[in-house]
């Protein structure tokens, strides 16, 4: 521990803290009072999480910020904390989105202000949790709290039919982490711990590993999520409310990549090589047939809700294709899909706040009377299509770098995402955003006013910084990566 | 040394049953609507057994009347939460029943003599002695059930207790009778002692083996022996469902316990096979017919068969590990049924009983608190961390896990599955819906804090569950290794 405190902890805890706090101020009379104590909670769980960046130590795959402490010695169960280059990544893209959710949902947000924002908060470190467990039954109690404040933000403050993406969204996932929980018994009775960096060295023969690969992909496919598990996620982005989108689609969708390489691929490698071309099939069908169904859509939040699917079918891709391009571009889509999704999200929901309507054909010429937020749209939309220069080229090309050296046709299918995501997100940007002014609604629109510059803003940064210069992303994984490219080439039999 | 002081084990039994009789005869005394007198005693009581039992604990096992009746670790665990869940049960009930003119000598005292029948059969250590205790139990609570005499429901749902009650008794004893002809004793120890030895005739010993499993399983309420539990649980007053979906499931644990593990271990591959087949079902139409529920005390009967189902699978993997998992299964779900019905108790007031589903719609806008608490025991019964539901079954799967039941773990984490739907509906109805009407609530102060210490309790064991998984591994431990 490089520091005098245990930081890990800080991070997780810190914003649970103030998630019980912003809960206790009650009832919507706080309101100002509630919105204040999230914001100063999301604020300092982001500048908390900061000296992890600069402590990190990019040399070394091992663990780093270490904390372990006996949790359960009847099952051999630790505290046990660490983080390593891919999880460091996604720690700061969260305390960074949660931020930003609480500004979003600023005004938005007008009844039980107290309890949405500390929904947020506490989902925000239970997901710190997730990314820093290193002992598996911590990690499960994390990777299913936090289902239960989402649970909760969809079903309270969604749209018309919240009640049944909420249930479908739970029950889905929940089945899901039921069939990993049986699985990471069986490790425990296996290795007789329940550390996740034993399981790497533990042998398990091919049927076992099949198995065990088989019930985590139950959990984790459901999350990312893959084809044909992912009807659950239209229907919760489409009634969630803002903040819940982009929460959804920036972290929690990372959460199931994230379960693939901390778990699958390291513990289950040669059932990872065997059921590659299975998990590549479904990736490209993902990104295939989710693209051209994104194509057909009428209501925006559904259309990136599917381009997110896509998106995330190179993210699978990338990471069964077993070499460092396709591993680091994945990881780099993880991170640009997170910003250019929930950067998104958000503009739909500026859109949304005004004239309630998330249909395509209820707008028109919305640059005559938002020309600021049409710049910043723009960028957005660019960035999702995959242009040189955003986040979005990045991590796609790399993938497709690392497609093509495995198989050529793997590379071709993939590479129509270049058109499909252009074709989608641009036909609906010039659909709602050019043309003449289509109604009085887009007619009395007023441009976004300055707490929404402020998230655009830092949002429009971090896609072209990560655009333009990936490396300090690319070096801090570097290590990492190899270490996990390292373990997937050991056979385990 | 002295005659009394020889009775040492016993020594809470006797002062709980002298003090019975005490509240008795001071109710006759001292009538009145509130029973403040009484009622004191009563916890009173409950505290001087808990005293007691803490007392006279001893490192061994002590055995008392020729070893009809047995003291270990396991046995003072379980009397002092099932003192802890009586004396809850008091508390959530009282303004209860006495809005109801139920709150009468005669509650106070077959709640408490029903207790001395569970500590009977918590401490028994003879097929006779268990079978008393359970009477003692037994008929007690079918009175309680009947005590709301106008009832037409509460006397349909007594004598239906009553009756299948009754049979299930029978087939108790004639199965007892059978092992007792197989081996001669009625002695745990013994019998299982004859059993080993191959004294025994292996076909009459399972015969008799068939009905003691029938007899456990209807106490215990598990398909297909359940049909009682739902009718009972909705028509008996809710204070009377709520003694007999708690405490009870302790005492008929250590039941299973005595009879199954510490003298019939030696049968253990023919009554593993019976449970399996008890548990699936269990599961299955407690978690598939709890969802067509629209009244809540039903819902919680087919939750409580599904539990039962979940526990028995600790106990069928036949390990230490296995029925460490089942007794921690078995007070994680007596605490969460005690919050359940408290909840219920708590949001009811005259003329009103809180039990339909709907009657939690909107209760977040209403009392954001007892929502919460409310969201707690909803996910603790699901089975989600971090709650103490979570780890009940996480310990009763590892020990299926380590002994091979994969299929059977599968299936159970399906039905789970399952049943965490209608646990999501009442989440639902009471954060996602309006509410039906915006009376006030009227809370008694004393239910709510207690409802609240209860939920808060399920979260924090859920946080750190170490504690009480050793108790439960070390008594199962001691009772079995060391008799």
């Amino acid at each position: 521990m490089i520091f005098g405190y245990p930081l890990l902890s800080v991070v997780i805890w810190l914003p649970i803290i103030f998630g019980a706090l912003v809960l206790a101020t009650g009832n919507d009379r706080n309101a100002p009072l509630a919105r204040w104590i999230a914001l100063l909670g999301a604020l300092l769980g982001l500048l908390v999480a900061l000296p992890l960046y600069n402590g990190f130590n990019r040399m070394t795959s091992a663990m780093q910020f270490v904390e372990l402490k006996p949790w359960i010695s009847m099952f051999n169960v630790h505290y046990h904390l660490g983080i390593d280059g891919i999880s460091i990544l996604l720690i700061l893209l969260n305390c960074f989105f949660t931020l930003v959710v609480v500004i979003a949902g600023w005004q938005v947000i007008e009844k039980r202000v107290a309890q949405y924002m500390a929904s947020f908060l506490i989902m925000s470190g239970l997901i710190n949790g997730v990314f820093a467990a290193l002992d598996a039954v911590l990690f499960y109690v994390f990777w299913e709290a936090m289902l239960i404040p989402m649970f909760i933000i969809i079903g309270v403050w969604g749209g018309p039919n919240r009640v049944y993406a909420a249930l479908k969204f739970f029950l889905y996932t929940l089945l899901g982490s039921l069939l990993m929980l049986v699985a990471l018994l069986y490790l425990y009775f296996k290795s007789g711990s329940f550390n996740i960096l034993d399981y790497y060295q533990l042998p398990l023969s091919m049927n076992a590993q099949i198995l065990i690969f088989i019930a985590f992909f139950m959990a984790f496919a459901v999350k990312v999520p893959m084809f044909p598990v992912h009807t659950w996620l239209p229907d919760a982005h489409v009634e969630a409310p803002t903040g819940g989108s982009v929460i959804l689609a920036a972290i929690m969708l990372k959460v199931g990549a994230y379960g693939f390489i901390r778990f699958s691929m390291p513990i289950a490698p040669d059932a990872s090589h065997e059921l590659a071309w299975v998990m590549i099939a479904l990736s490209l069908i993902a990104v295939v047939y989710i693209g051209l169904v994104a194509l057909t859509q009428a209501d925006m939040k559904k259309l990136v809700a599917y381009s997110s699917i896509s998106h995330m079918g190179f993210v699978t891709l990338g990471l069964f294709l077993f070499n460092a391009y396709g591993m680091e571009g994945a990881l780099l889509q993880m991170i640009s899909h997170g910003f250019v999704a929930g950067a998104l999200f958000l503009c739909i929901g500026v859109l949304y706040d005004r004239v309630h309507s998330r249909q395509i054909v209820d707008y028109g010429g919305v640059a005559n009377t938002m020309p600021v937020f049409a710049a910043f749209f723009m960028l957005f939309a660019m960035a999702n299509s995959g242009l040189p220069g955003t986040s979005g080229f990045v991590g796609e090309f790399m993938v497709l770098l690392g497609a093509v050296k495995v198989n050529f046709w793997y590379a071709f299918a993939a590479a129509t995402t270049m058109v499909f995501g252009a074709a989608y997100t641009l036909w609906m940007y010039k659909r709602v955003i050019f043309g003449p002014v289509a109604n009085d609604h887009v007619k009395h629109l007023r441009d976004i006013g300055g707490r929404e510059k402020l998230v655009m803003l830092s949002l429009a940064i971090a896609v072209l910084l990560m655009g333009l210069y990936p490396l300090p992303l690319s070096e801090i994984m570097h290590a990492s990566v190899n270490d996990l490219l390292v373990h997937l080439a050991r056979s385990k039999i | 040394m002295s005659y009394i002081a020889t009775l040492l084990p016993a020594y809470a039994e006797i002062f709980l049953l002298v003090m019975i009789g005490v509240i008795l005869i001071a109710d006759l005394f001292m009538p009145g609507y509130t029973r403040t007198v009484t009622y004191l005693l009563a916890q009173l009581t409950l505290l001087g057994c808990s005293l007691i039992t803490v007392g006279t604990h001893t490192e061994g096992i002590a055995h008392l009347f020729n070893g009809m009746f047995v003291d270990d670790l396991m046995s003072d665990v379980l009397k002092l939460l099932t003192y802890l869940a009586v004396s809850m049960m008091l508390v959530y009930s009282r303004s209860y029943l006495m809005v109801r003119g139920l709150f009468t000598g005669e509650f106070l005292g077959l709640t408490l003599l029903a207790t001395l029948g569970m500590m009977v059969m918590i401490s028994a250590s003879n097929f006779v002695v268990l079978y008393i205790g359970l009477e003692i139990q037994a008929l007690s609570l079918y009175a309680m059930v009947a005590l709301q005499r106008d009832s037409a429901v509460a006397s349909e749902s007594a004598m239906k207790y009553f009756v299948l009650g009754a049979m299930a008794s029978g087939f108790l004893l004639y199965g007892m009778s059978m092992i007792y002809g197989g081996t001669g004793s009625l002695d745990i120890h013994a019998i299982s002692a004859a059993i080993e030895h191959g004294q025994a005739n292996t076909t009459l010993l399972v015969f008799g083996l068939a009905f003691l499993v029938a007899g456990l399983a209807f106490k215990l309420g598990v398909a297909p022996f359940h049909m009682w539990v739902p009718d009972v649980y909705h028509g008996a007053p809710t204070a009377m469902t709520l003694l007999i979906g708690s405490a009870p499931k302790l005492a008929a644990f250590a039941f299973v316990m005595r009879i199954l593990v510490e003298s019939l271990q030696p049968l253990m591959i023919h009554w593993s096979g019976m449970l399996m087949v008890l548990a699936v079902l269990s599961m299955a139409i407690g978690n598939i017919t709890a969802i067509a529920q629209t009244n809540i005390k039903r819902m919680f009967a087919y939750s409580t068969i599904a539990h039962m189902g979940f526990m028995l699978v600790g106990v069928l993997s036949g390990t230490l590990d296995g029925y460490g998992g089942a007794m921690f299964y078995a007070i994680a779900y007596v605490l969460m049924t005690l919050g359940g019905f408290g909840m219920i108790m708590l949001l009811s007031r005259e003329g009103f009983e809180a039990d339909k589903i709907d009657d939690f719609k909107g209760l977040n806008q209403r009392s954001p608190w007892l929502a919460f608490m409310m969201l707690i025991l909803m996910f603790s019964m699901a089975g989600v961390p971090p709650t103490i539901g979570f780890y009940a079954k996480f310990s009763v799967l590892s020990a299926a896990v380590q002994t091979g039941h994969i299929t059977l773990v599968v299936m159970a984490v399906l039905f789970s599955l399952i049943g965490a739907f209608y646990y999501l509906r009442i989440v639902k109805l009471m954060y996602f819906d309006a509410p039906e009407s915006h009376e006030k609530l009227y809370l008694q102060p004393d239910t709510a804090l207690l409802v609240s210490i209860n939920s808060l309790a399920i979260l924090l064991i859920g946080i750190l569950p170490n504690a009480l998984m050793t108790v439960c591994a070390a008594s199962v431990q001691q009772s079995l290794l060391l008799h």
